[in-house]
């Protein structure tokens, strides 16, 4: 079990902030892989990933990068701080 | 060094008086003070959402990144999020250095770098509903010079 979280219109688009996740990806992207299949909302909110940023336990990652040991994924549009 | 993420207004001349003062090698302070700007002149609000627990790192990292490269004495930055009008102040930083150039220049990195680094997202609000600002390719280039 991992934990999901969504952040701005990520979050608005899939209708929650949080969630448990069962799953087996490896990888970030397999995991959108799974999301995606699962209902339209979240194949909308990951229609393009290239305009998302992932952080794996609070670290900014990449899609490609592999869930071995990661408790959190966080999925949020490129930040607008400041 | 010192990093608030809050929801409630600072004092911007309370945190700014007494910082990096007082001691024999600080020979520079730089403040600066971030506030809500209207462009179109429609805002009526803005919403800052962040991420509990990864901003608080994120900040904290990229305050040591700066402490350590500028030899800084001290750092300070402050940055609210929740719902804030135009005119209001966001967010401040606050260096202190032997010098002024090193006092600027890690006070510009802390800024361009808590732009586009630190979990943040607005949403503005005016008559014609919200929308999320989007990231600008300037915010990601200013990156670069660093």
């Amino acid at each position: 079990m991992i934990d999901v979280l969504y952040f701005a219109w990520v979050r608005e688009r899939i209708g929650c902030p949080r969630e448990r996740v069962d799953t087996d990806a490896a990888t970030v992207a397999e995991l959108v892989e799974e999301l995606k299949a699962r209902e339209d909302r979240y194949a909308a909110a990951f229609a393009d990933v290239s305009a998302l940023r992932v952080a794996l336990d609070q670290e900014l990652s990449e899609f490609s990068a592999p869930l071995d040991g990661v408790r959190e994924v966080a999925f949020f549009p490129p930040m607008t701080g400041g | 060094m010192r990093v608030r993420v809050q929801a409630e207004p600072f004092d911007y001349g309370a945190e700014c008086a007494g910082f990096g003062q007082g001691g024999r090698d600080v020979g520079a302070v730089v403040t600066f003070l971030g506030v809500v700007r209207d462009d179109k002149g429609t805002l009526a609000r803005m919403e800052i959402e962040h991420y509990p627990g990864m901003t608080e790192k994120a900040i904290a990292a990229i305050a040591e990144e700066a402490r350590t490269r500028w030899n800084l004495a001290d750092v300070l930055v402050i940055h609210r999020h929740g719902a804030l009008v135009p005119g209001e102040a966001i967010m401040m930083v606050a260096t202190a250095a032997r010098h002024r150039v090193a006092a600027f220049a890690a006070a510009e990195f802390l800024m361009d770098y808590l732009k586009s680094r630190a979990p943040f997202w607005k949403k503005e609000f005016g008559p014609d509903g919200a929308e999320w600002v989007a990231a600008k390719d300037d915010d990601e280039d200013a990156l670069r010079r660093w």
